[in-house]
């Protein structure tokens, strides 16, 4: 696990993290774009999440952080529709997914960039947004063109095959064929894995770009800071199960720390009235 | 001379092969099915020719448009039922599914239509003419014909494959089936098309069959499906040229094996199917190394 | 608040680890019982009950056999009726050479096994459907070179020698028995091949392949004794076939049929136990002696049954009955007893700890 990005506070460390795109503020109310309630999920007799829930609203970057086999990729699959929850349901703008197959779901709008790229390795970079393409909801403002012209080295490479990328311009495409679907929710699945961090930040750095589209962002990292930087409300998994939830704003490093690792919380230690407790679930 | 016209043959008759392999390799390289019934269902393809033609008294080369389009609406429903049930379950049962399958065939053509051998007669004097090249050398139109229509056929598939919409996701399918699923596409459906492909031109391969030598309800176990193997084999999986050129070097093989001694022509192409199996099974023209 | 969840602790059960689960030394008894009364059925039945005996035998070594590769070693052979073949032919080679065809049986068997060594090596490093298919064109690729050798038949056969003087009772009582034979040893040795170590090996590989190599099993010389073993039982079995034909005949002892009679009498009965092939035995030949006058019938309505059973009774007819009862003839999985130990367990919990192929 990376760093916490340094907020420098007072000895303890306490004091605000981050602090995320300053649009997105959830509403009191209304029908989130993309819910998931109470979503139990087994691996064969493992059991990977337990009663997870989350509610991601329009314009949003929602985060979900954690250790290795906490569950993140989990969720994100089952919310895709490549795995199928032992209970719980997932909705798109209060509709009930759940019992869609994948292919459903992508056609209305829930398009997943999978962990690891997976690029089609023997097509090239068009034929590989060509794909994303074909049953992309219409009315869309993502056209091949329109990431041709975001990502300005893609045009000249096009009829490249994807195997000759690098890791970094392999995960552009990546991001490109999702976009082309015309997606309404962007569900991002380890972005930054096996990147070098400034192409990474480049990555991360079109997010703006993306959500100016009118696109939601739901994304599962490792890099903590990284997800602390870009999201507007994150969620960290421990052993399948909710650890904490909230604004980067409003949570420090030490609340983090302890989500992630599953440690007693020590926030509460030393000044009255400091940290945010009311963050912790239940 | 013989041994020149031998060869030619041979390389002729590679084309017929080719039409039986490319559906194999289609099969096997985007949904990793071995479809032990692949050489019956050639046979089924001339059967039903040879009904329809007994039965409507059309023209023969009718028989080819009626027969292709069914078998294609064939495939289409076998794989998205039967095919992939067993996918589901796995590779053995997919082997005994196609393996019962072609049983059911086989001995279903046997019932119906006896163990006598069946042509498909054209009528044509082409198909009995040959032609010469120089004094020595013999050429049957027919193999010229078939070579031809099995180039037509692999170029026709190369340009489906490359350019057109469901072309592309068959590629990519075979590529990443998840990922094509997260990018909307049914990979179910896909799949169909793609034994509808396979079946097309596995029913091209069983009329020329018919046409060429006589069928027989055991003809798809006995020859076609190890011909269409070793075609695939030899040429390399994944190349649809490979399935030519693997069909030549078969009927060269053979062809050469029968000069030495008329008996040795199915020995001599399955040696060297199997120097290739051991030496080199990514095929002569695939360049990874088989993982 | 604490955000480690208390593991829920149980107290450690005592465990016992058994071979089965119930007494089934009264299996042995009455697989003692059963062979005796086959082994006198030549002075009770007719001969054309031992016959079709003699049918069933061969079939039931091979569905044995098939069950061995694909059932426990993971290999999908299409091509045993290569060593089908070649059992007959070594018993012809040996009986024109003067040696009596029943005792030239064994001896035919291990030369199969022997020539299982240098096939293994031609196709072993081929996965799956490769492989299958690889097993099919190698058995083409020994008829046909077999057919080349008029010395021996050439491409129609020819008729086993050393049955001269044979009275035709006894030719039928011993070839028999010679199928009693060949079928009660391959099913003994098959039995304790997989409760020996070889067994455990084979289990781990079913269960998870790469597992079982970084443990260090040494996966390719356990599949290559399989691959041994089954060349010898349907070397054995191709033998019988020879003699109960009293004739060679490559496009018959070849044939790809019998692969489609094993693997169907296997998957029908049920893949991945021994009890397996023998129901998938006895219905195939019920099926094959009903339905014989209708000719092709049969074998259509086992290609159907075999698809039926593939795609929707997974462990076949006896995994059917497996499950309803939990019977082993033969024991060869383990069963955990869960509460034993000192006082009375609580409840007595049986859990397989061996699975099934995928």
């Amino acid at each position: 696990m990376t760093g916490l990005a340094g907020g420098a506070g007072p000895a303890g460390g306490k004091g605000p993290i981050g602090d995320g795109p300053a649009g997105g503020v959830r509403p009191d109310s209304g029908v989130p774009l993309l819910e998931v309630r109470d979503l139990v999920v087994h691996h064969g007799q493992l059991q990977a999440l337990d009663a997870i829930s989350l509610r991601v609203f329009p314009g949003e970057v929602y985060a979900i952080i954690g250790a290795n086999g906490a569950g993140k990729s989990t969720l994100l699959r089952t919310i895709a529709g490549l795995h199928q929850p032992t209970e719980g349901s997932v909705l798109l703008d209060g509709n009930d997914v759940t019992q869609l197959r994948p292919e459903r779901r992508a056609r209305h709008g829930i398009v997943m960039v999978p962990e690891g790229r997976r690029l089609f390795g023997s097509l090239s970079v068009e034929e590989n947004l060509q794909v994303g393409a074909t049953y992309a909801r219409p009315g869309g403002t993502w056209t091949i063109d329109a990431v041709y012209d975001v990502f300005d080295w893609m045009r000249a490479r096009r009829h490249q095959r994807t195997g000759q990328l690098s890791g970094g311009e392999q995960q552009a495409v990546a991001v490109g064929r999702a976009l082309v679907a015309n997606p309404r929710v962007l569900l991002l699945d380890e972005l930054s894995l096996g990147l070098a961090p400034v192409v990474v930040q480049r990555i991360y750095g079109m997010l703006p770009q993306i959500l100016a589209t009118g696109l939601t962002v739901l994304l599962v990292e490792q890099d903590v800071s990284q997800a602390l930087r870009v999201a507007s409300q994150i969620q960290c998994l421990l052993e399948g199960r909710t650890t904490l939830e909230g604004r980067p704003a409003d949570v420090t490093a030490e609340q983090v720390e302890a989500a992630y690792f599953g440690l007693a919380s020590t926030a509460s230690a030393g000044r009255p009235g400091e940290g945010s407790d009311s963050l912790w679930p239940g | 001379m013989a041994w020149v016209n031998a060869i030619i043959q041979g390389v002729l008759t590679g084309g017929l092969y080719a039409l039986f392999a490319c559906g194999l390799s289609l099969m096997f390289g985007v949904m990793k099915v071995v479809n032990l019934a692949h050489g019956d269902l050639a046979v089924v393809a001339g059967y039903i020719a040879i009904g329809i033609i007994a039965a409507t008294h059309v023209p023969v080369l009718w028989s080819f448009l009626i027969v292709v389009p069914v078998m294609a609406v064939l495939g289409y429903v076998l794989q998205r039922t039967l095919i992939q049930s067993a996918l589901d379950r796995g590779v053995l049962t997919t082997l005994v599914v196609t393996l019962g399958l072609s049983l059911v065939i086989e001995n279903g053509l046997l019932q119906f239509f006896t163990a006598n051998t069946r042509g498909i007669g054209t009528g044509l004097a082409l198909v009995q003419d040959s032609f010469s090249i120089g004094s020595q050398i013999q050429v049957a139109w027919l193999l010229v014909v078939f070579f031809a229509v099995a180039v037509a056929a692999l170029l026709g598939l190369q340009y489906f494959l490359s350019r057109s919409r469901y072309g592309r996701l068959i590629r990519a399918v075979a590529d990443d089936k998840e990922a094509a699923q997260l990018a909307g596409a049914d990979y179910r459906h896909v799949f169909g098309i793609a034994a509808a492909l396979a079946l097309a031109t596995v029913a091209l391969g069983g009329i020329a069959y018919g046409m060429y030598s006589d069928l027989d309800p055991t003809a798809g176990t006995d020859t076609i499906l190890l011909f269409a193997f070793a075609a695939v084999v030899i040429g390399g999986l994944g190349s649809l040229w490979g399935t030519l050129l693997g069909g030549i070097v078969l009927g060269v093989a053979q062809q050469i094996g029968a000069q030495i001694n008329i008996s040795d022509e199915l020995l001599a192409g399955f040696i060297v199917f199997l120097v290739v199996l051991v030496l080199r099974p990514q095929g002569l023209t695939s360049r990874r190394a088989q993982s | 608040m604490s955000l480690i969840t208390e593991a829920s602790t149980q107290p450690a059960a005592a465990f016992r680890v058994t071979r089965s689960r119930r007494n089934v030394a009264w299996t042995g008894v009455g697989a003692l019982v059963v062979v005796v009364v086959l082994a006198l059925f030549p002075y009770i039945v007719y001969s054309g009950t031992t016959a079709i005996l003699v049918q069933a035998f061969i079939v039931l070594t091979l569905a044995s056999m098939w069950n061995l590769l694909a059932g426990y070693a993971g290999l999908v052979s299409v091509g045993q009726q290569a060593f089908v073949g070649l059992g007959a032919y070594f018993v012809l080679i040996l009986g024109l050479h003067g040696t009596s065809p029943f005792a030239a049986l064994p001896v035919a068997a291990i030369a199969c096994g022997v020539a299982a060594l240098p096939l293994w090596w031609l196709v072993s490093r081929l996965r799956s459907g490769y492989f299958a298919i690889a097993t099919w064109v190698l058995a083409a690729t020994i008829m046909l070179f077999i057919e080349r050798f008029s010395s021996i038949g050439g491409g129609s056969g020819m008729p086993l020698p050393g049955f001269t003087g044979y009275s035709s009772v006894l030719l039928t009582a011993d070839t028999y028995w010679a199928g009693l034979a060949v079928t009660v040893l391959a099913m003994a040795g098959i039995y304790l091949l997989l409760r020996s170590r070889l067994g455990l090996v084979l289990t781990a590989i079913r269960d998870d392949e790469v597992a079982a190599r970084s443990s260090g099993a040494r996966v390719g010389l356990a599949r290559m004794l399989v691959f041994v073993v089954a060349g010898v039982g349907c070397g054995a079995a191709g033998g019988v076939l020879a003699i109960s034909q009293l004739q060679v005949q490559p496009s018959a002892d070849f044939s790809v049929q019998w692969t489609a009679e094993m693997a169907f009498a296997t998957i029908i009965g049920g893949l991945g136990t021994i009890e397996g092939p023998i129901i998938g035995t006895a219905v195939y030949m019920i099926l094959q002696q009903t339905l014989a006058s209708y000719n092709a019938w049969y074998l259509i309505v086992v290609g159907l049954v075999a698809i039926v059973v593939a795609l929707f009774a997974r462990r076949g007819l006896w995994g059917l009955i497996d499950e309803k009862v939990h019977l082993r003839l033969f024991p060869v999985g383990y069963w955990l007893r869960a509460g034993g130990g000192a006082g009375r367990p609580r409840r007595m919990r049986w859990r397989r700890a061996h699975s099934f192929p995928a």
